[in-house]
């Protein structure tokens, strides 16, 4: 047993296996007592070998879990103790470097040691591991036995196994549901952990009403022009210019142009080939929609404003809000269908048959009757493209400008935060901080964004119902 | 069918539609098949007949909503004031602008009430400006029964009406494109006794006024508001005459046997 984590893996196959052992007992035992003609047991006889198995097995796992996250922690403590520790360099980076190199010696992951110190160690290591693998070993499978063996012990045919089980499986369910709500909830606060930290040392009001950013000069502290700006309204405005403006120009009428035409003129067929053609842009990764952006849709731009006599330059808040509307109209289109197929075919009827045309009836019903969903489909694109990274990175450049003129570079929060946080970087500087507190307020404007288009759609929804 | 056919010429004086030798197939399935009818213009015309007959496929045919269902195919000739419905010069907007239709479960636009009733003349641009829409909503309203119980919230959601309100708006958004023809599919239907009778005391006031077409279920209802009935079945008319004489003295078997409720 020299390496540990093989040693676990055979103590949890070890109190599988009881476990699986005691499920088939129970059952067996279950059975017997299950015959006809007597009362009908309360639960079935494999309901009583999941209660022994769960009982074998979850108390050891409980344990091994434990276990492992103290037991490095023991073999230490028991290293440490020993004589031939009693000489170690008082460095503590020295020490670590020979504990480490012990260690591997004694897992057998290396054979020769390169401080003869490390070499004395290894054998102590060794005998620490070994020793608290076989106490785990014991005290795991004691467990899982009295575990299981008390549940036998229950197994009766009055005994509500069924129940039991059911409450445990319904526990199961809920702690799978909480770890999604937690990590969420863990993301939140290490983000605004961070941001705090940056508010510490740049206010609040320069951050969100700040028009000028230059993150970049803030390197070093005795560096000349050390403080740098930290106003993002030119990021909030790129991003917002990207995204929510150029992008949604394109993706609003394309989206629910192609909805009405997929839901009212197109034949079944057309509508079976065309309707997967669409979703699968919403599968092309956005780094590919960056490059088209970057190669071919901002060089078109560029020579378009030169012909224009509008002076261009090769990353463009135009190119990067084009291509990223072609990216969303999926997100537009698919919602509105959605709720425009969700209107009544009464709706259309009842236009019809008053002798409106059907562009008439999608203008004047279809359409209006659809328009929360719509909307709630807008808000979610929106936000979407404003958390969208990879386009805007690749095409719209990084220059914080604030401008309302599509050809020249714009940057977004997006590209603010990967450029703030790629490269060697301290973790206590206001420029890496910012990152964080960019990202905070994405969080949170996307947060707010979905919840307002969710309660719309779920409105709108509960109106036809 | 040559009985038919003259069964089907034998409707009051003033004819407004007439249809001759109408059949409606979706895809290769025949509903409605080869029927004659006049529709008389003074009075109430019942279309009756147990489920699946084709009553609803035969009314659609009348303002030619069978066009919007893609496999729908109409044959036959369906004469209103004497025009081809079907023929290629006939536009369906106007067509339908004169042959009005209500539909079993009430559909009012998610507009306001005002609106709702407004839609039709703004399509067609009957009114010359506010005020003369204003009266328009208001006659049409009025004619539905449904003045004195939304004249103060015309602002309201059409949709936050009762069923029976509902269904009198849909009539009141039929009268006010003024069409001659108000074809009714079971209008009364999905509606309770009280909103049921209101419907029918309506359908009284409306006679003369429209040429109306109404397809029930209801026996009582057919006898209550039809001066003309006709018995469908299996998408054939088997029988066409005056309401009275449908009901105390059909002339075919299988006429009796569904009023008296044999089969149905
Ligand atoms: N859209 C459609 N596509 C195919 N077949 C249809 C369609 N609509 C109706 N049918 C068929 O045509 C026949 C006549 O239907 P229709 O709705 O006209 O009957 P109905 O007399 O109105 O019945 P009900 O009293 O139940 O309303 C039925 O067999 C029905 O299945
Ligand atoms: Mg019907």
């Amino acid at each position: 047993m020299r390496n540990p984590s093989l040693s676990l893996t055979a103590i949890l196959l070890l109190v599988l296996g009881l476990g699986l052992a005691g499920w088939f007992a129970a059952r067996a035992k279950a059975r017997a007592f299950a015959r006809p003609g007597e009362t009908r047991p309360h639960s079935l006889p494999s309901y009583h070998g999941w209660y022994v198995l769960l009982w074998a097995v979850l108390p050891a796992l409980l344990f091994l879990g434990v276990w492992s996250s103290v037991s490095g922690g023991l073999v230490m403590q028991a290293v440490m103790d020993s004589p031939a520790a009693a000489n170690l360099p008082g460095f503590e980076m020295q020490r670590q470097a020979i504990f480490t190199e012990a260690r591997a010696l004694a897992d057998g992951t290396k054979t020769a040691a390169f401080n003869p110190q490390a070499t004395a160690l290894a054998p102590v290591f060794a005998e620490a591991t070994t020793r608290y693998t076989i106490i785990a070993t014991v005290v795991a499978l004691l467990l899982a036995f009295s575990g299981g063996a008390f549940a036998f012990t229950r197994v009766s045919p009055g005994f509500r196994a069924r129940t039991k089980v059911e409450r445990l499986v319904m526990a199961a369910l809920l702690i799978a549901s909480l770890i999604a709500i937690l990590t969420t909830l863990g993301i939140v606060a290490s983000l605004l952990f961070e941001a705090l930290r940056f508010f510490s040392m740049v206010s609040p009001i320069e951050f969100l009403f700040g028009l000028n950013w230059s993150p970049q000069t803030a390197i070093r502290a005795d560096q000349a022009g050390s403080s740098g700006a930290f106003g993002a309204i030119p990021l909030f405005w790129g991003t917002i210019f990207i995204g929510a403006i150029i992008a949604m120009i394109v993706a609003i009428p394309l989206g629910l142009m192609s909805a009405i035409f997929l839901t009212q003129y197109a034949s079944a067929t057309v509508r079976r080939w065309m309707k997967p053609l669409l979703e699968i842009l919403a599968g092309v990764p956005t780094v590919v929609y960056g490059y088209f952006a970057a190669l071919t849709v901002a060089p078109a731009v560029r020579g378009f404003a030169v012909a224009l006599g509008i002076p261009g330059s090769s990353e463009s808040a135009l190119a990067a809000g084009l291509v990223m509307g072609i990216m969303i109209i999926p997100f537009v289109s698919s919602m509105a269908d959605d709720s425009i197929a969700a209107v009544p075919q009464a709706m259309r009827d009842g236009s019809l048959a008053l002798g409106a045309t059907s562009s008439e009836t999608i203008k004047k019903v279809l359409v209006p009757a659809a328009l929360p969903g719509v909307v709630g489909g807008v808000l979610l694109a929106v936000s979407r493209a404003i958390g969208e990274t990879m386009i805007v990175v690749m095409a719209a450049g990084l220059a914080a400008n604030l401008t309302i003129n599509p050809f020249e570079s714009v940057t977004t929060v997006t590209t603010q935060i990967v450029q703030l946080l790629t490269g060697d970087q301290e973790f206590d500087s206001p420029k890496t901080l910012a990152a964080f507190a960019l990202g905070l307020v994405l969080f949170i404007v996307t947060l707010l964004l979905n919840i307002v288009a969710l309660r719309v759609v779920k409105k709108y929804r509960e109106a036809y119902e | 069918m040559k009985q038919e056919t003259e069964l089907g010429q034998q409707a009051g004086q003033n004819i407004m539609m007439t249809a001759r030798n109408v059949s409606v197939f979706y895809g290769g399935k025949m509903a409605v098949n080869d029927v004659s009818i006049d529709i008389s213009k003074d009075d109430v015309t019942a279309f009756i007949g147990p489920s699946g007959c084709g009553k609803s496929t035969f009314l659609r045919s009348f303002n030619r909503m069978n066009d919007t269902i893609p496999n729908a195919r109409v044959e036959g000739r369906i004469e209103l004031d004497g025009e081809d419905i079907y023929a290629s010069g006939m536009d369906v907007v106007q067509l339908r602008a004169r042959v009005g239709m209500v539909f079993q479960k009430p559909n009012p636009f998610p507009k306001s009430i005002y609106e709702n009733v407004a839609y039709g003349p703004r399509i067609h641009g009957l009114a010359a400006g506010k005020t003369a829409l204003d009266e328009i909503v208001q006659r049409s309203l009025r004619r539905a029964g449904l003045w004195e119980e939304v004249k103060d919230r015309l602002t309201d959601s059409g949709t936050a009406l009762s069923g029976g309100q509902q269904q009198r708006l849909c009539i009141a958004r039929a009268i006010a494109v003024d069409p001659e023809v108000i074809l009714m599919d079971e209008p009364a239907s999905a509606l309770d006794p009280i909103a049921t009778a209101k419907i029918e005391e309506l359908i009284h006031e409306l006679r003369g006024r429209y040429a109306i077409v109404i397809v029930t279920h209801n026996m009582q209802q057919a006898a209550r508001v039809s001066q003309r009935t006709a018995f469908f079945h299996l998408g054939n008319l088997v029988e066409y005459g005056d309401t009275s004489q449908i009901f105390t003295n059909p002339r075919e078997t299988r006429t009796k046997d569904y009023i008296t409720g044999r089969y149905g």
